[in-house]
């Protein structure tokens, strides 16, 4: 198991590295200088230089690259062009509440999801199925800001019972979560379901139910097990769609978080705040993947030995 | 003239039945098991109007999207004259629907060509040479995958710039590293059959092989993914516009529209109500189509 785990994470390292090279290029990719876009519009070329200097843009790429991981790996993403505050402290502040967001969200969308799922397998092709994959395909193509929107306007605007924007209670948290995992709760759903359909044909299934055990018993004991297996991998992938769809919920809900950090540093340009942004993100996303690999691996031990 | 015609429908009557089942084209297979799924069907009829009303939204539009102006009637709700409604800023939001389908089929569609395009050359090219090819092809699929969902766009639009433009490039370059996989998977298969092995003995060359050989094979998958990912792509789209990152007012943009209508819910809700079932019901004829045509082509489906 340990030499699995070991095996995994030198896997991870070449993306990783090629991850930090992409996200150290992006101030390079950017049109214009950079030294320029950090000293403000109207710096004399005096400042510009100075700020080149300071920001090291003046030695060589290996260089900067070198300085920049050096940098990354203390927890220093440089200053905000914006609030002329430091990187670290800025995401600091907004990461939890995009934590306790995603958390909820997939929470939400594993209880939804797998319900879903399961009864639809269950009942295929029957009604329960055919609302549950109804509602599915449909939380698939609703976009999150307009479902977002929709839910706020029922809720908060008509029938007021759940407040606007904030983060205080956890009456706050409900819709955003709601939101947000909805899109996801529906994918989990419908890859539940297919995973079930599969293993409920298998002949231990069948010989489970020969031995009379009641169809619940079948379906959670002897069914669950197997078929979540896919469903684990489903959702470490689906983190990334959290992680990403968590930007536009919180421009929808005003959320103090992460993604209205980013969607703000586009805006103004704050290449050091999107850099460190993006590579957070990106960071969580191969993290929370290896964690799935392992976890997979715990599951179903056919998969250590290859 | 008239003739040919009656001639020409006859014939395939004329024949007896037993030749006409025997005849099983792709197309036939595909038809055959296609239109016993109605709501595919439906669905399929829904993307072709829509279509066709992209087309048509210049000359069909009641108003001018962007220019006609109903001062009197500012944020009124869907009447006769107006039948979904007017926006903050006077404007028809019919008209502004209809001339947003151009905008957002164009980018579901354009993007998602771009990708496939690319990815199946990518993935033809990792799965049949392998080795060294194969291996740098996925690593940078890899790192695509790296970043989650909608992330690797705004990263690519925070270099580009804004607008449309853009966007459909950030979400073509999204929507290769999926093509890529899938393809590679689909021609390391097809690579040991048999036919490929004729192919090879008979002296065909690596392009005849390809082309003629496998990338066949690897159409049915890439059709199926086409229309699930461009229901995607749209809400992708419209999300950047949503953030303010895409299309820029006053272009009748749906994500743009439901932007826009954001501070005008308590007086307006009708102005974000109708883009949002907009892109809600373009995106689910989308995703349903590809559902139906997944069941048709995937042979792996048949048992059920």
């Amino acid at each position: 198991m340990l030499s699995y785990i070991a095996k995994r994470l030198l896997g991870v390292l070449p993306t990783l590295v090629i991850v930090g090279l992409v996200v150290f290029l992006f101030v390079h990719l950017l049109p214009g200088d950079p030294a320029r876009l950090a000293a403000g519009v109207d710096a004399t070329p005096e400042t510009v230089e100075l700020v080149r200097k300071d920001l090291g843009l003046d030695r060589s790429l290996p260089e900067q690259f070198v300085r920049y991981v050096r940098g990354v790996l203390r927890f220093d993403f440089g200053t905000s062009l914006r609030t002329k505050r430091p990187v670290s402290t800025e995401i600091a502040e907004r990461f939890m509440p995009t934590f306790w967001l995603t958390v909820w969200s997939m929470a939400w969308s594993v209880v939804f999801g797998m319900t879903i799922g399961i009864l639809s397998a269950v009942y295929r092709n029957r009604a329960p199925d055919r609302i549950g994959m109804a509602l599915a395909v449909s939380g698939i193509s609703f976009p999150a800001f307009a479902l977002g929107m929709v839910l706020m306007q029922i809720f908060s605007v008509q029938l007021g019972w759940l407040p606007t924007v904030g983060n205080d209670t956890w009456r706050h948290y409900l819709l955003p979560s709601l939101t947000l995992g909805a899109a996801v709760a529906a994918i989990m759903a419908r890859f539940t379901r297919s995973s079930f359909v599969d293993i409920l044909g298998d002949d231990y299934i069948r010989t489970a139910r020969a031995k009379g055990l009641t169809e619940t018993r079948v379906v959670v004991k002897h069914g669950m097990r197997n078929a979540l297996i896919p469903v684990v991998t489903m959702m470490g992938l689906q983190f990334g769609f959290l992680l990403g769809g968590s930007i536009v919920v919180e421009k929808v809900f005003n959320w103090p978080g992460l993604g209205r950090l980013l969607v703000d540093a586009v805006d103004m340009r704050d290449y050091p705040v999107i850099q460190a942004l993006v590579l957070l993100f990106s960071l969580e996303f191969i993290l929370i993947n290896l964690v799935v690999d392992v976890l997979y691996g715990l599951i179903n031990p056919t998969i250590r030995y290859r | 003239m008239n003739d040919d015609i009656t001639d020409f429908e006859q014939a395939p009557a004329a024949l007896p039945a037993s030749v006409g089942a025997r005849i099983r084209t792709p197309w036939f297979e595909f038809w055959r098991k296609f239109k016993k799924q109605k709501v595919a069907l439906l669905a399929g009829a829904f993307v072709v109007l829509l279509v066709v009303v992209a087309i048509a939204a210049p000359w069909i539009v009641p108003y001018d999207a962007e220019t006609f102006f109903d001062y009197e009637k500012l944020n009124a709700p869907p009447s006769w004259q107006h039948w979904f409604g007017v926006d903050a800023l006077g404007r028809d939001i019919f008209s502004r629907i209809l001339m947003g389908a151009r905008i957002s089929l164009a980018a579901g569609f354009v993007s998602v060509a771009i990708g496939a395009v690319v990815g199946t050359l990518l993935g033809l090219v990792a799965g049949y040479f392998e080795g060294w090819w194969d291996r740098a092809i996925m690593r940078m699929c890899d790192v695509l995958f790296a970043f989650p969902g909608i992330l690797l766009a705004i990263g690519i639009v925070a270099i580009l710039g804004g607008g449309m433009a853009n966007v459909i490039v950030a979400v073509a370059i999204f929507s290769i590293p999926t093509f890529a996989r899938l393809v590679r998977g689909t021609t390391l298969a097809l690579k040991h059959l048999t036919f490929v092995e004729a192919a090879k003995s008979l002296g065909a060359s690596d392009t005849t092989i390809i082309w003629r050989h496998i990338f066949p094979g690897t159409i049915s998958a890439v059709i199926v993914y086409f229309s699930l990912r461009i229901g995607t792509s749209i809400i992708t789209a419209a999300s950047l516009s949503f953030l303010g990152m895409g299309a820029q007012p006053p272009t009748p943009e749906w994500g743009a529209m439901l932007d826009a209508a954001r501070s005008e819910m308590l007086t307006a809700p009708h102005a974000a109500i109708f883009p949002a079932l907009a892109i809600f019901f373009t995106v689910l004829a989308f995703n349903l189509l590809g559902d139906g045509l997944r069941d048709a082509l995937d042979p792996k489906l048949e048992r059920r």
